[in-house]
């Protein structure tokens, strides 16, 4: 028998599990020792004995869970190579959030890489996905279907400038993820020009001071005042997604409820969400930037974690590439979604 | 066409009606003629051309996208038109232009695409049409959404955008054979946005969320008019309503067409609180009807200005559907405007309305679907007589002058809705539960409730609260056990919302099984609904492309309380009874599975509901 990646890799109830090194990827539930991609709460879950991630998610980690997230953590420098057991890591950069990463795990001459989140879009908030040649590609498929060509970032953001230019009387409140969403759509509101302080939800603020001490500028952030929330007449006001349905957001002036999703692509689901003002921007790879991603690897078979896997492992085999789903459950189902609660505490 | 576009975008993100109404009216007010007159006849269903066929819009992608990818994204977007406007790949000329190209194309044309290069590599866009034979070289890197200009000695000049008068006069003159490359060149030449809009247009199925009634009050308020005098100048204009914006804008007469058989906006119901609204409501004060399940329509009637005699029928909403009624168009001899129910009557009994459905459902309206269906209207309003416009009267005054416009008629197909005379509320709930015994006789199938009307409230458009109010009778419920899920369609696409239930049923050799009977797909709310999706996703045991199906069995399955009108036999149910308007009454996360009903509770009410007569079978004859 010779050595495969379903050797090096198998699945277990808490998710990617490589046995010769003894560790899970991203697991969903409490493990001794996990590697982790990211800092979005479905792959990076509090209570596991050892985590090994870059120093940024570990950083993420603590701000989200405390410091005590995990008994023992170790940093992983991007780029270098990391020995567990019998299997060679390496972390590199995924271009989904800040920190976040691909771990490229190796043993007997077989490479597989697990993806984790990434995007191949520019993102001024974090490093930009680097392509590791591998034998077996771990992807994600959150859009993965031709229909989600996702337009330019500059675009979508001139749009909410144009609603506030049109509607200065009106507070404009942005439904975005607590974690990279928020401080991507800060960073291309500075870049577009925007120099007035954009106000931010309580549950964003602790993130966003972590990725300004990180080296991400984002200008003024102000923290919205409860009581304050009447005057602020043309503000733009981040918040996560779910508060736009709360209370909470209804005491702004004749607010106008954005959001910032790559789900804003297609109606139905602006719609059931309530956007008024849809803002097309991802922090996920579209379909076109998948497809490109994995044809770049050179993978001879794809595994597709979770998301839209049925079109992707179909257009794999048309291009004679091997793939199959893994239905990994616990990653986000639906997506960018983190939950509210999470998101809450954060 | 981009402006139009613009705004049906606009609206369809818009809750609000008011804004709704500001948006169309700045729309109306800026967009020139004939646009602006096409856009109105587009949104109040005016428009007639040759409409395209989805069959044939989807063998346009298909000719340009992988059909399997295609068919999944359909399947996840829920609406045709949107992913066709999505999937369209863009017309490019060869460079890869970062999001313009797309990977979608089957078989040929994915040759090499330099995948050694690293993280700069384009892949080969979508190539479309001639392009397939004519690119050679791979993408080159370029920031994503600028399109690249037309390359040189490239036989491909940038595409008319077509305004909406083009499309639609295109469409009004074009031969079928020419409709498939006419749709195609739009599709290459308009974003997104535009693709979207028009093949709504074109397909017929432009739903953005405004009501004829919503457009038109725009129009008029451009010049000060209210909706109502829009609509009686209405009914004999054309598109693109040139006089009509002439006159709202003061810059010409008023339209002089006279229809002699106009549509009233009808009056509707509220449905009643029992636990609110009774205590505070005086019996003395209202009339009592039957609310009879079947179709609401209108009957108008008139001589036209040669002295020729005009009917019309019209459904609730002001669809003129006279084409598909011409028994019922036969029986309006008078000058006036009935306001009732649409019901099938046979050997002067009323059907119920699975009979009713069945000729619906039918596209050709032949002498053996009159005789076997023969319509009839149970009248139980007067608008208009003689001229004389009824609708200021008090609801007593107008069902005297009923009666008498009724009795004169004595006309077969056009009885009376009878009074339901009660003193007290209970006797009315009396009434409710048991129709049969206070005068419904055998009719009493054909009821679903009673309807209360303000003897002194004069008929008023719309749905005014207070004057009528509907009491629907309780309906039957069943504990049934969720069996397959299925993804739901616009608003909900991609949520699972569409639950196939079963019942216990005993096998051959006594052990249970649960078979499906039926499909319900609303009566929980989103929060509700958000779990429901959720405990599909984490029970699913096998997938069918959309539908899911999920764990269910003696030791585990979710139950679900469904709640309906009736129940039919179905040959599609394996099960052979369906049940009629099923809807989730509650989610039962507490009950076993075990515990869900069996099929005897349905097939008694069936029993009980299986006495319409047949078409077919003799009538009257003594049995």
């Amino acid at each position: 028998m010779t050595f495969s990646a379903s050797d090096l890799l198998t699945l277990t109830r808490e998710g990617l599990y490589c046995p010769l090194g003894g560790f899970h990827v991203d697991p969903t539930w409490p493990v001794p020792r996990a590697l982790i991609t990211h800092g979005h709460a479905d792959h990076a879950r509090a209570g596991h004995g050892h985590v090994l991630a870059t120093g940024q998610t570990l950083r993420i980690m603590a701000v989200r869970y405390g410091e005590d997230f995990c008994r023992s953590r170790q940093e992983a420098t991007l780029g270098e190579a990391i020995r567990i057991g019998d299997v060679t890591v390496r972390f590199a950069p995924a271009g989904h959030v800040l920190g976040s990463a691909q771990i490229a795990i190796e043993a007997r001459g077989v490479r597989v890489v697990v993806s984790g989140d990434y995007k191949r879009a520019p993102d001024p908030t974090c490093l930009p996905f680097e392509v590791v040649p591998c034998d077996v590609f771990i992807t994600e498929a959150t859009f993965g279907l031709p229909v989600f060509r996702m337009p330019d970032t500059g675009d979508e953001v001139q749009k909410l400038l144009d609603s506030v230019a049109l509607f200065p009387e009106r507070a404009h409140i942005v439904g975005a993820y607590a974690l990279g969403k928020a401080q991507r759509v800060m960073a291309l509101l500075r870049k577009a020009g925007y120099d007035r302080p954009i106000y931010l939800h309580g549950a964003m603020e602790k993130l966003t001071e972590l990725y300004k001490r990180e080296g991400v500028p984002l200008g003024e952030t102000p923290k919205v005042i409860p009581t304050e929330r009447a005057k602020l007449h043309g503000a733009i006001v981040l918040c996560p997604p779910s508060a736009i349905q709360d209370v909470w957001s209804r005491k702004f002036p004749d607010p106008v409820a954005s959001f910032a999703s790559g789900w804003m692509r297609v109606r139905a689901r602006a719609r059931q969400k309530g956007a008024e003002l849809p803002l097309c921007i991802s922090d996920h790879s579209d379909w076109p930037d998948l497809c490109r991603t994995i044809r770049d690897t050179g993978a001879g078979e794809v595994w597709v974690t979770h998301g839209q896997e049925d079109a992707l492992v179909h257009w794999c085999g048309t291009q004679g590439i091997k793939a199959k789903p893994l239905h990994l459950l616990g990653y986000g189902d639906d997506g960018e979604a983190e939950p509210a609660a999470e998101e809450a505490a954060a | 066409m981009n402006d139009f576009a613009h705004l049906l975008d606009r609206l369809a993100y818009e809750p609000r009606r008011n804004a709704k109404l500001r948006l169309l009216q700045d729309y109306f007010a800026k967009a020139p003629d004939p646009e602006r007159g096409y856009a109105l006849a587009a949104m109040t269903g005016n428009l007639t051309f040759r409409e395209a066929k989805p069959a044939m819009i989807r063998g346009l992608v298909e000719a340009r996208v992988d059909p399997v990818l295609f068919a999944l994204s359909h399947n996840y977007v829920g609406d045709l038109a949107e992913t066709t406007a999505l999937i369209w790949p863009a017309p490019t000329n060869g460079d890869a232009g970062g999001q313009g190209g797309s990977p979608l194309l089957k078989g040929e044309g994915q040759g090499e695409v330099g995948a050694a290069s690293g993280g700069v590599t384009h892949l080969t866009p979508a190539l479309s049409f001639q392009e397939r034979e004519t690119v050679a070289s791979p993408g080159t890197e370029e920031p994503a959404s600028k399109r690249p200009p037309p390359s040189l000695g490239h036989n491909n000049p940038p595409p008319h955008i077509p305004t909406l008068a083009d499309v639609v006069e295109t469409l009004a003159t074009i031969r079928k054979a020419d409709l498939p490359g006419h749709i195609a060149g739009w599709l290459d030449a308009l974003d997104e946005t535009g693709r979207w809009a028009l093949l709504k247009l074109i397909t017929g199925s432009l739903r953005v969320g405004v009501s004829a009634r919503l457009a038109k009050t725009a129009v008029g308020a451009l010049g000060g008019h209210e909706a109502d005098a829009v609509e009686e100048v209405w009914h004999g204009m054309v598109p693109p309503y040139r006089d009509l914006f002439a006159w709202v804008e003061g810059r010409g007469e008023r339209p002089t067409t006279r229809n002699p058989a106009p549509f009233r906006p009808p009056m509707l119901s509220h449905p009643i609180d029992e636990a609110g609204d009774f205590d505070k409501l005086d019996p003395a004060a209202f009339s009592g009807e039957w609310k009879w399940d079947g179709i609401r329509v209108q009957l108008s009637g008139g001589r036209d200005e040669a002295g020729t005699q005009v009917a019309r029928v019209y459904s609730r909403t002001g669809e003129d559907i006279t084409h598909a009624f011409p028994d019922l168009a036969e029986a309006i001899t008078f000058d006036g405007t009935l306001d009732g129910e649409l019901l099938i009557l046979r050997d002067a009994r009323v059907q119920s309305f699975n009979v009713l459905q069945q000729r619906l459902n039918r596209k050709a309206v032949t002498g053996k679907l009159l005789e076997e269906f023969p319509a009839h209207v149970r009248a139980y309003d007067l608008l208009t007589a003689e001229g004389e416009d009824l609708r200021a009267l008090p609801f007593d005054a107008r069902r005297a002058r009923l009666e008498t416009f009724v009795g004169a008629l004595d006309h077969a197909r056009i009885d009376l809705s009878p009074v339901v005379p009660f003193t007290t509320w209970d006797d009315l709930a009396e009434a409710r539960a048991d129709p049969a015994a206070v005068g419904a006789g055998e009719d009493a199938d054909a009821i679903e409730g009673v309807m209360l009307k303000r003897r002194d409230s004069p008929y008023l458009p719309g749905r005014p609260k207070g004057p009528w109010w509907k009491w629907k009778r309780e309906p039957h419920l069943v504990d049934a056990v969720m069996m397959y899920a299925q993804r739901g369609h616009g608003k909900r696409s991609s949520f699972y919302s569409d639950y196939t239930f079963g019942v216990w049923r005993e096998r051959e050799d006594g052990s249970p099984e649960l078979v499906p009977v039926g499909k319900a797909y609303h009566g929980f709310t989103d929060a509700e609904l958000q779990k429901l999706d959720r405990y599909v996703r984490n029970h699913t045991t096998k997938r069918f492309g959309p539908v899911r199906e999920v764990a269910y069995g003696p030791d585990e399955g979710l139950v679900l309380e469904i709640a309906f009108e009736g129940v039919q036999r179905s040959t599609r149910h394996k099960s052979g009874v369906a049940l009629r308007f099923p809807r989730v009454h509650r989610i039962r996360w507490d009950k076993p599975a075990a515990e869900a009903d069996g099929i005897a509770a349905l097939e008694t009410i069936l029993a009980r509901g299986e006495r319409e007569i047949a078409p077919g079978a003799t009538l009257g004859d003594p049995a």
